[in-house]
């Protein structure tokens, strides 16, 4: 332990017995993962993760299966997020063949990983709701998060894990119109939430103009979640100045995504090292200062902001022409090799490794996931503070347990 | 840019370590050094003090015995090193591996330099069966308490399923 | 119940309560009653019996028939029974994997689950009736699926939810890891098929199992 840890625990600690449990795995505050706790009268003395409960054996799995046929079992880690999860394999792959890709696919690739960095960010802060006791944040944030989803649905034709990627391109095309009942539905729940009716040139079954529409009402909803859970007292009290991360220690762990922005270090892959259609496109990066649990969720609010700022310039950009390289058949042939690629998905940055043989199944293929190298930082951070401080510290670094046990 | 940057650094090494590394590099597509084992400590040092390499990404381990071509009875480990310091080095990944032997596969832990491989070769070490010398708590990670078949990402392992 | 009471009930006068109208109703009731035609030669023995108004006097067609109604045994204390059960069940959540994403957003306003009586219960399994359990099933996770099962109070039920928990669904041949289906731990009532199932998917799923508990016997 470093001198800084052995310190707090020194203050804090009483002296009386100590006294172990296991914060296991059916708890409405974990999900699946469990922590084993040393507790000596209410301050947190050990914590050990106890990762292992939905590991699956997806890298034994793929030595088994083709190459596209792979993709559907690799976007289970983060079912949320399927696009973060699939972009890196076929970038990788891409890169093995040495091909690059069409543009139009590019910019149907983008609008789709923003629609699903917005979803699993609603996903996120609905159960943060939960977590600290304000359950109108779960059901606002459920209900508006359905129509993110609708729009993922007549694109792609799946809610969420939709297996629209393929390395060569995309799989279908964006739709002309949409369904009148879609219309009809959002027309009332928009004059219903803002108060007023959508105008004619706001709204209509044209797909691009039906985006916009929904892009815009997000925009204003977050001004609506600013005032009703992120700056009430229930939020403030239980995350300013807890869990605190500085900059030396977060680039010491490794740690990846939001949390590394809220420590004050600026980096993105989609800057940083870009792909797809991310160099035509205008966006910041939040930075947060101090590193507790408030920035970090400040981050990711503005994150979404940025993401609805992509995806309008995307939508207007976009050219026409192929959506993908060839109708190839369900067994192709990559050439030998070995290639690395990354991405950043909903969560921070993720890296795969691909080793192949010339046949038609990959040698070896490794994916190390943003929530598998966030374990170092929970270990640091809950060490010295609350037992009741640890469901915002584990919530507030995004920590799915599926992702990192794969 | 960037891919000037790591061609550089790389000389840089071969002219410190001459005879004891090899490369592997291919533009855009991955940039690899192969050092023998017993310099390997020396080699994370250089790089962490004079070229601000400052986190790992993660460690890969690769079973080498079914390869067709360049394979052999090797278990190959692989570093993911990065740079968050340094803004030249930001979107680029420096690979540093090690080729052990498959019966005996024993490696100096890196945990003294990098701790953030804590998590990393601990699943290594369930999965290949690689003993890192020096890690604090070298234990089970993800399988259940009970596993006691080979290490499963072994080539020899075979998934039951199937046959 | 006596036969006058049930006599109120059939003619339906405007006001009544909500319990009078799900009996009258229900199905079930309609069965439970049991209408036998007195034949011609034993009508004055029926009137003696019962008593002048019990037999009904039906015309039907020109012809007037004596009716006798009898109540089979038991079935109205056991549809009770069930009827409590089945309109308040509260889950217990057991979150394996990734279909617990669906659980989420099927408690939302859109599908509106509460109106059934499902009111997500806070996570304390000994106040809970229903186990269901989304997503695969580990073989670490298994022990701990069996160990909560057993901590349930009787009447208990469970749903497996998704492909993965009715029969290892994608992971099925090439893991090594993952149980080949939900049958071998605990006993399974309903299977909800899918990967992810939609929401509208488990919402037949709840109430097919309404509709299961409202016909089982009592024990």
């Amino acid at each position: 332990m470093v001198l800084e840890e052995k310190k707090k625990i020194e203050v804090y600690d009483t002296g009386g017995p100590r006294l172990t449990f296991s914060y296991g795995p059916q708890h409405p505050g974990t999900g699946h993962f469990r922590m084993i706790v040393t507790v000596s009268g209410d301050t947190v003395v050990d914590l050990e993760p106890d990762p292992g409960f939905v590991h699956r054996g997806e890298e034994k799995m793929a030595e088994y299966k083709t190459w596209i046929t792979n993709i559907p079992h690799l976007e289970r880690p983060a079912i949320l997020d399927a696009a973060g999860m699939v972009i890196p394999y076929c970038l990788t792959v891409e890169k093995l063949i040495d091909v690059e890709i069409p543009e139009r696919a590019k910019y149907l690739r983008t609008i789709v990983a923003e629609l699903d960095r917005i979803a699993s960010h609603l996903y996120w802060f609905s159960l943060y709701g939960i977590f600290l006791g304000h359950s109108t944040m779960f059901l606002w944030c459920v209900n508006d998060r359905e129509y993110i989803l609708d729009l993922s649905q007549s694109i792609t034709g799946q809610r969420f894990t939709h297996a629209y990627y393929v390395p060569g391109g995309v799989r279908n095309d964006a739709p002309k119109h949409v369904p009148k009942n879609l219309v009809k539905e959002f027309k009332l729940y928009y004059s219903r939430m803002l108060g007023r009716e959508p105008r004619e040139d706001e709204l209509s079954e044209d797909f691009k103009k039906y985006i916009l529409a929904v892009v815009d009402f997000m925009d204003l909803r977050l001004d609506h979640y600013y005032q009703m859970f992120f700056n009430s007292e229930i939020f403030i009290e239980r995350t300013k100045n807890i869990g605190v991360l500085k900059r030396e220690d977060a680039i010491r762990l490794g740690v990846p995504g939001t949390t590394l922005r809220a420590s004050g270090v600026k980096y993105d892959t989609r800057v940083n090292d870009p792909y797809d259609a991310y160099p035509y496109l205008k966006f910041n990066i939040p930075v947060g200062t101090r590193g507790d649990c408030y920035d970090r969720a400040m981050v990711g609010f503005q994150e979404i902001r940025e993401s609805l700022k992509i995806i309008q310039q995307a939508v207007e950009q976009i050219p026409d022409g192929p959506i993908k390289l060839k109708q190839h058949p369900i067994v192709i042939r990559v050439p030998k090799g070995e290639a690395i690629a990354r991405a950043e998905a909903a969560r921070g940055e993720i890296l795969y490794y691909i080793v192949s043989d010339g046949t038609d199944k990959p040698y070896r293929l490794r994916m190390i996931t943003p929530s598998f190298r966030l374990l170092p930082a929970l270990k640091h951070l809950t060490i010295g503070s609350r037992i009741a401080d640890i469901p915002p510290i584990y919530w507030s670094l995004n920590y799915w347990p599926v992702e990192a046990d794969r | 840019m960037t891919w000037e940057k790591l061609r550089k650094i790389i000389e840089n090494v071969k002219r410190m370590f001459k005879n004891d590394v090899e490369e592997v590099f291919l533009e855009k597509k991955i940039a690899k050094i192969i050092v023998k084992k017993e310099k390997l400590l020396e080699l994370a040092r250089y790089l962490r003090d004079i070229h601000q390499f400052d986190h790992v990404k993660g460690v890969t381990g690769v079973d080498l015995s079914r390869l067709k071509e360049g394979g052999g009875p090797y278990i190959e480990v692989i570093y993911h090193v990065g740079s968050l310091d340094d803004p030249e080095l930001n979107d680029s990944i420096l690979n540093v591996s090690v080729k052990l032997d498959i019966d005996n596969p024993v490696v100096t832990s890196l945990y003294s330099i990098w701790p953030s491989v804590e998590y990393h070769e601990r699943e290594v070490y369930e999965m290949l069966g690689v003993n890192f010398q020096g890690h604090p708590n070298l234990k089970r990670l993800l399988l259940p308490e009970y596993w006691m078949d080979l290490p499963p990402l072994r080539k020899d392992y075979k998934v039951p399923g199937r046959d | 119940m006596t036969l006058e009471q049930f006599n109120l009930i059939r003619r339906i006068p405007k006001k009544t309560s909500i319990f009078g109208y799900t009996l009258a109703y229900s199905k079930n009731i309609l069965e439970a009653i049991v209408e036998e035609v007195v034949p011609e030669d034993e009508r004055e023995e029926a009137i003696k019996e019962y008593g002048l108004g019990k037999p009904l006097k039906i015309i039907k067609g020109g012809e007037t028939h004596y009716i006798l109604q009898v109540i089979k045994n038991n079935s109205l204390i056991r549809y009770l029974v069930n009827w409590g059960r089945m309109a308040s069940l509260w889950p217990a959540h057991l979150t394996t994997a990734c279909c617990s994403v669906e659980f989420g957003a099927v408690s939302s306003s859109r599908y509106d689950p509460e109106r059934f009586g499902w009111i997500p219960a806070t996570g304390s399994l000994r106040q809970s009736d229903v186990l269901l359990v989304e997503g695969t099933v580990n073989a670490k996770m298994a022990q701990r699926v069996r160990m909560i099962y057993d901590q349930m109070p009787n009447p208990k039920w469970v749903i497996a939810m998704g492909a993965c928990a009715i029969s290892g669904g994608l992971y099925a041949k090439d893991s090594y890891n993952v149980i080949q289906g939900l049958n071998d731990i605990v006993p399974v009532d309903v299977y909800v098929p899918g990967c992810p199932p939609r929401p509208e998917t488990l919402f037949q799923g709840f109430l097919l199992l309404r509709d299961k508990i409202l016909k089982s016997r009592l024990e």
